[in-house]
């Protein structure tokens, strides 16, 4: 069948490919991924950097499986499916990758806020504290050398650095980065096309930074909040979350989730409102929905507060900065 | 258009189209999420002309960037369709398929050369023809507009000189071609819809087909009144001229968003009866009688709201009212009840079944389906309709599917109703920026990093000539009124343009300065177009050379000038 622009492409037109995960066939469209046939064959695979509304860009490691036939372990997220592979996502070599790159990661960085990685790390039984040595531990932040001479047995150098609070509207706790590129792609290309922060500074001494580490209100930044939407580890928090924690009052179980519509211009933004003790604590939206692929603005985004605000009191300006 | 009001085209459409005229809109900032699907399209290939008198954020990402004069959009438009014609790239099949009126319109734009054009608009001829035959030669292409088009007092004109190219080019009612208009509320486009409009019923049923008002008089068991009803501007006169006497506004504060607003206001406080229902205690609802608290619908109501691409999507309650306030339909209600009507259906899900028994263009959205799905779009006429892509397709079937020829629309230009003068020998504009919305009853509400609040933005080389800089205090004056506002100097205006937002109306009275004369057919006013004057309030020091005369007689002697707008 031939297509024009009349007729958009369907999904009987799309070719299908049949692979093996496990032992079990499954099939997928021509262009999914490894991931995608995982996810159909019912197996859940372990993402940290992958995101459904983000290009893949294969820094974590921790969603590789076995394909036999290759010599290294491939990243499921971003390898296409081919007809006729052999996968398999809990062979030993597959589990003791995956317990490495997340203990790796654990003995680096503070995950303590970063709950589906703490659930596949005791999947996967990855156990951080068998890094810690006798010495010090966080040379950090700086230059990423030894600590003045201290030659008896460091423990896991760890990223240290104090949060940031620079504005109302979120805070970054790099403590907790990852380094997993979701914030950038989000920010960049995938989305927003600000540009407003890159990965600067090499191997233990990368960190996400804004140009020349301005102040996030100096910076190139917009307040979209989409990198904040899709931190895996809470190193980039909203402040209402931010703020709620620091108090011991963040309960993600207490909240609902209601769908509705922004109220600001006519693109049609879903927003998910998280409503905890009757008051909006965060505003998301869902990633399969076609107007914003879980993009928002900053007045949608944070725009909401006046929801909250004393009830017929003249409307305060916060443009006290002008 | 041509009989729906709504705009022809998906979001996604955007994405997969060639050719992008974005004008009169700064979307960037103004429709932030849609940009992102504009985007898509520009990085799969699509090349972007942005028409507008600033070079906005938005035309930061366009391949070329028209810098028109205020108010000149018809002098283009008519200059492109010239040029269109004159190189015979105008879609012959299209045009003797779909449309009438050709000949007339080509007699029309046959004065717009492309040096007429250059020296009407101030945009160079060179760029005119390559939109123009970008445009033209485009496998699929699309116009998108917003206030820039229609806040002038020739908007509905402008809106149709738009059109005439989709209809020139056959850039309509195919997929990923179309003419878009971005809504600037989540509900105007449902509001319409619904009939809030002075001459329409539910579904965009004109208040004067007879057949349609009986469909409606035999399920409501009364007499509807034929006779159109005013819009906002027509209002105002009438209040000037004593026949409307009280007003009852839900959600609207025109104590500040009005045009020539100390005018507005005047007639508010000499009204026998202002009723005002909003969230807020906005500046109206401080002159009112009686203020009936409402609750956000948006985060507080069950209903539906309708987006720029026709899609109905459901808003939900997700925190309890503030104080006393009231869901907009219980106060409704309950108003009617004290008249004496004693409505049953109340639920905001028995309305949308009502509605949509009226409303073919609703008739297949069953609420099931509204909650299930991401949305629907209109029209959708029955249960198994998967709702309506782009609009008009119609246009290219053989026999029109059985509808009349959509005509070619002969405009004139004319420009902006108040001219530069010695005495106010700039041209100011109005339009918003990303993190405020409109006179700031909801942005206001939150700490934005961002904000800069409302400052007169002036090209450097104004700011030298009347001896300011970035961050002195100055008074802006139009015929109407003045206001004093900080500076903020930036090289995104041309000579002789400057710019405010309206978002801070309690710290700045931007629209002291904005003129009320409007377009007679939508009842627009031309925020857009307003003559000013900047003077320092602090002593200038000396300033060598030019002084703001003879920046007068520059402006003055042109074109008289301007245009287009962004808004």
């Amino acid at each position: 069948m031939t297509r024009s622009c009349e007729s958009p492409r369907t999904e009987d037109e799309t070719a299908q490919v049949t692979l093996s995960i496990d032992g079990r066939e499954v099939t997928v469209p021509e262009g999914e991924t490894v991931l995608a046939a995982c996810t159909a064959a019912g197996v859940e695979t372990p993402t940290i950097c992958w995101a459904p509304n983000l290009t893949p860009v294969n820094v974590c490691r921790v969603c590789v499986v076995e394909l036999e036939g290759s010599r290294t372990l491939v990243p499921a997220c971003s390898r296409p499916a081919e007809a006729g592979m052999q996968i398999s996502t809990d062979s030993e070599r597959v589990r003791h990758s995956r317990r490495m790159v997340l203990e790796f990661l654990g003995s680096a960085n503070d995950l303590s806020q970063a709950s589906e990685i703490a659930d596949w790390s005791r999947t996967y039984g990855a156990d951080p504290a068998r890094y810690e040595g006798s010495g010090t531990r966080g040379a950090s932040g700086g230059s990423g050398d030894d600590d003045g001479g201290s030659h008896e047995q460091p423990g896991p150098e760890r990223v240290d650095e104090p949060v940031r609070i620079q504005d109302d509207l979120y805070i970054r706790a790099y403590e907790r980065c990852v380094l997993c590129y979701k914030c950038v792609e989000a920010c960049g290309d995938d989305a927003q096309h600000t540009f407003a922060i890159a990965v600067a500074g090499r191997g233990f001494d990368a960190r996400i930074r804004t140009e020349y580490d301005a102040e996030l209100p100096d910076s190139a930044c917009v307040y979209c909040g989409n990198c904040v939407a899709v931190c895996p580890t809470g190193a980039l928090q909203f402040r209402t979350e931010f703020d709620l924690r620091a108090v011991g009052e963040w309960r993600p179980d207490d909240q609902a989730v209601t769908r509705t519509v922004c109220s600001y211009c006519g693109v049609g933004c879903n927003l998910e409102l998280h409503v905890q003790d009757e008051r909006i604590v965060k505003v998301t939206s869902p990633a399969d929905h076609s107007v914003t692929s879980g993009h928002l603005c900053i007045k949608g985004r944070f725009g909401w507060q006046y929801v909250h605000a004393p009830a017929f009191e003249p409307p305060t300006t916060s443009a006290a900065e002008h | 258009m041509f009989g729906l009001g709504g705009g022809t085209c998906s979001y996604q459409e955007i994405s997969e189209t060639d050719v992008i005229l974005l004008w009169g809109s700064n979307a960037r900032e103004a429709h932030p999420i849609f940009f992102h699907h504009l985007l898509r399209g520009l990085e799969g290939g699509a090349v972007m002309y942005a028409v507008d008198p600033r070079r906005t954020s938005s035309a930061e990402f366009a391949d070329v960037w028209l810098g028109l004069d205020v108010g000149t959009d018809i002098a283009l438009s008519n200059t492109v369709a010239r040029e269109i014609i004159a190189q015979g790239m105008h879609n012959r099949f299209f045009i003797d398929h779909a449309t009438t009126g050709f000949d007339a319109y080509a007699a029309s734009v046959e004065p717009f050369t492309l040096d007429e054009g250059e020296r009407l608009t101030g945009v160079p001829a060179g760029a005119i023809a390559e939109m123009a035959h970008r445009y033209a030669t485009a496998d699929r292409a699309q116009i998108l507009w917003t206030l820039g088009i229609t806040e002038h007092h020739t908007a509905v004109e402008n809106v149709l000189s738009l059109c005439n190219l989709a209809l020139l080019t056959g850039h309509v009612g195919r997929r990923g071609s179309g003419l878009v208009p971005l809504r600037g509320q989540n509900n105007v486009q449902g509001g319409g819809d619904m009939g809030a409009l002075p001459d329409r019923l539910p579904g965009f049923q004109p208040i004067t087909d007879p057949q349609a008002r009986a469909r409606y008089e035999s399920t409501w068991g009364c007499e509807l009144n034929p006779v159109p009803g005013k819009h906002l501007t027509a209002m105002f006169e009438a209040m000037e001229d004593g026949e409307l006497r009280a007003l009852y506004v839900i959600g609207e504060n025109p104590a500040d968003s009005e045009a020539n607003v100390a005018h507005a206001r005047k007639l508010l406080e000499g009204l026998d009866l202002l009723v005002v229902q909003d969230i807020s205690l906005t500046r109206t609802a401080r002159m009112a009688d009686v203020v009936l608290p409402a609750t956000a619908g948006w985060s507080s109501s069950e209903g539906t709201v309708t987006s720029s691409e026709r899609r109905v999507q459901r808003v939900r309650a997700a925190v309890p009212p503030q104080g006393d306030a009231l869901d907009d339909v219980r106060i409704i209600s309950d108003l009617a009840a004290h008249m004496g009507a004693q409505w049953t259906a109340t639920s905001a899900q028995e309305l949308w079944d009502e509605m949509r028994s009226l409303s073919p263009l609703h008739g297949g959205m069953s609420w099931e389906r509204l909650e299930a799905s991401g949305g629907l779009q209109w029209p959708c006429p029955h249960d198994d309709h998967p709702g309506t892509e782009f609009l008009h397709g119609w246009l290219w079937e053989p026999d029109l599917d059985g509808h009349a020829p959509a005509p070619f629309s002969a405009v004139i230009h004319r420009p902006p109703a108040e001219a530069l003068s010695e005495q106010f020998p700039l041209r100011l504009t109005t339009g918003r920026v990303l993190d405020s919305y409109n006179t700031g009853a909801q942005s206001a509400g939150y700490s934005s990093p961002i904000r800069s609040g409302d400052a007169i933005e002036i090209s450097p080389a104004d700011a030298s000539d009347i001896g300011i800089v970035e961050g002195d205090t100055v008074r802006v004056s139009s015929p109407r009124g003045s206001v004093d506002m900080d500076v903020h100097v930036t090289d995104r205006l041309p000579t002789g343009l400057v710019f405010t937002t309206f978002h801070f109306p309690e710290l700045v009275d931007a629209n002291l300065l904005t003129n009320d004369a409007w377009d007679a057919r939508s009842g627009t006013a031309e925020f857009k177009a307003a003559a000013v004057r900047i003077d320092p309030l602090r002593p200038v020091t000396a300033v060598a050379g030019s002084t703001s005369g003879t920046a007068v007689a520059d402006r003055a002697s042109g074109s008289a000038a301007a245009g287009g707008g962004g808004g």
